[in-house]
């Protein structure tokens, strides 16, 4: 399945980006607001269009588990974009799916099945100190250190849907953080830099949001 | 800093002689006053800083929900905050369609009390995030309920009402609401028909009642007059959201007034 979209035919965008289509979530907002962000965007499952990209974006909303299975077939297509510096930009799930794996799935009598991708070595651990779950509005971004995603991005709003949060085995890897009972990474991003993930969705974040959105495409025509 | 409370403006879509989308607010229960194209009005209040948007098709037909799609379409292309539509949702393919459209969470009143299997299909499918379980309240000062509160002296509980409050159940609304939170509804949305159009409050011991039964998200709705009664159900119901429609609509308060009238008390929300 490929959908182009107008601002492709209109031939003016400053990268093109695809959205892994792996059969969850609503992709409508996310490709809208990085069109508003000066993308091209093509929603789609083949590997093939990930090599010539810009840029790739892992969206998702759901469980871990069936996250990975459902990525299961493109999974060493995601390591060969992560491979090549293409930029790899995972949102909620799919920045959960960057990690190695989840407490979601390790009741799990196949583990392997429920393996992340582990471009960011961690894993992702239930909230369980009382708070409400899933984590659900706006709540701050605190920024840990530079990184290209976040240029002009300091104590604003982003809004959460999720019950789990990644636990990164390199502190070095957390750029931003949220306070919700814990402090936990709000957005991730490994060594190279060029594989990174917000715990929030950018697409329902407002102008923050696509502030965001703005500096991945950015990132992405370079 | 700690999650924000929630200020969302509920846009009731109807349609017009002509077909187009339109909404209008009640005044004084019955009559009905056009009040704007829910298209603009949802760009309005995202630039006036609403958190989320509620929309809710009260044409109940099929013309009705159609057009609901298509607002919801135009709206998500345009405004980049959560979306919860409503009205009608009766399936698993009505919830699809609605979030294909680019809707973020759907809300289910009648739908879900009549085939309650629908919460659970709903979040196996896409997930609990995006199902809101919406409950009509209504008072009743009897003994048949299950859950009771003191209001005024006197020991009240609340009943589950379809069709807008014209029909009852006999179901108590703290045993529904952990139901649908056990059943996979990641949000509440909580309805009163005693103080629906009212403003003179939210239904507080209603709305802490069900935020003390269960750990998901609540959203007060009815009732609301104004900021004061927004900080009331903040912070004596402990709700999550307060939604509001007369008072933002008819401009009575704008949601910048409303925030900030919140934040100068020390409720925390996105200014």
């Amino acid at each position: 399945m490929s959908m182009q979209t107008d601002a492709r035919r209109e031939g003016e965008a400053a990268a093109s980006v695809v959205v892994v289509d792996y059969g969850l979530g609503n992709l409508r907002s996310v490709t809208r607001g990085l069109e508003r962000a000066g993308a091209e965007v093509e929603i789609t499952d083949d590997p093939d269009a990930f090599g010539e990209a810009d840029g790739v974006v892992l969206p998702g909303v759901g469980a871990f588990r069936e996250g990975v299975e459902n990525a299961d077939p493109i999974r060493e297509h995601l390591l060969a974009v992560a491979e090549s510096d293409t930029p790899l930009f995972g949102i909620c799930l799919g920045m959960q799916m960057l990690l190695s794996g989840s407490e979601e799935g390790e009741d799990d009598a196949e583990g392997a099945a429920s393996a992340g991708l582990g471009l960011i070595p961690g894993t992702n651990l239930r909230f369980d100190q009382g708070q409400k779950v899933p984590h659900m509005g706006w709540n701050e971004l605190s920024v840990e250190r530079d990184h290209p995603l976040v240029e002009g991005v300091s104590g604003e709003y982003a809004y959460f849907v999720h019950s789990y949060y990644a636990v990164p085995d390199d502190e070095g890897a957390v750029v931003a953080t949220t306070d919700y009972g814990l402090e936990f990474p709000a957005i991730i991003a490994d060594d190279s830099g060029t594989v990174f993930g917000t715990q929030f969705h950018p697409e329902k974040s407002g102008e923050t949001g696509l502030t965001i959105l703005r500096n991945f495409v950015g990132l992405c025509g370079e | 800093m700690v999650l924000t409370k929630r200020v969302i403006p509920c846009i009731d879509v109807d349609v017009d002689d002509d077909g187009n989308p339109a909404v209008y607010t009640g005044v004084h229960f019955e009559d009905l006053q056009y009040t704007g194209d829910p298209v603009e009005m949802a760009k309005a209040y995202n630039r006036a800083g609403a958190d989320e948007f509620v929309f809710l098709d009260i044409t109940a037909s099929a013309h009705g929900r159609e057009t609901m799609l298509d607002v919801v379409s135009r709206v998500a292309d345009e405004v980049f905050i959560p979306l919860t539509v409503g009205g009608g949702i009766r399936t698993t393919e009505d919830i699809r369609e609605t979030l294909r459209a680019g809707a973020d969470k759907v809300s289910i009143t009648t739908g879900a009390l009549e085939r309650p299997g629908l919460i659970d299909e709903g979040a196996a499918a896409f997930g609990s995030q995006c199902i809101v379980i919406s409950v009509d309240a209504r008072r009743r000062f009897d003994g048949e309920g299950d859950h009771y509160v003191e209001i005024d002296g006197e020991s009240c509980w609340f009943e589950c009402t379809k069709k807008g409050g014209r029909e009852g159940t006999g179901i108590d609304v703290i045993e529904w609401a952990h139901e649908a939170e056990e059943r996979g509804a990641g949000e509440l949305f909580v309805n009163s028909i005693d103080k629906d159009g009212t403003k003179d409050g939210y239904d507080v011991p209603l709305t802490r009642a069900v935020c003390d039964a269960v750990d998901t998200p609540v959203i007060a709705s009815s009732g609301c007059g104004g900021p004061e009664d927004m900080y009331e159900v903040f912070t004596e119901a402990n709700a999550d959201a307060g939604l509001a429609a007369s008072i933002f609509h008819f401009e009575e308060y704008t949601i910048e007034e409303t925030k900030e009238y919140l934040a100068e008390r020390g409720v925390p929300v996105r200014l």
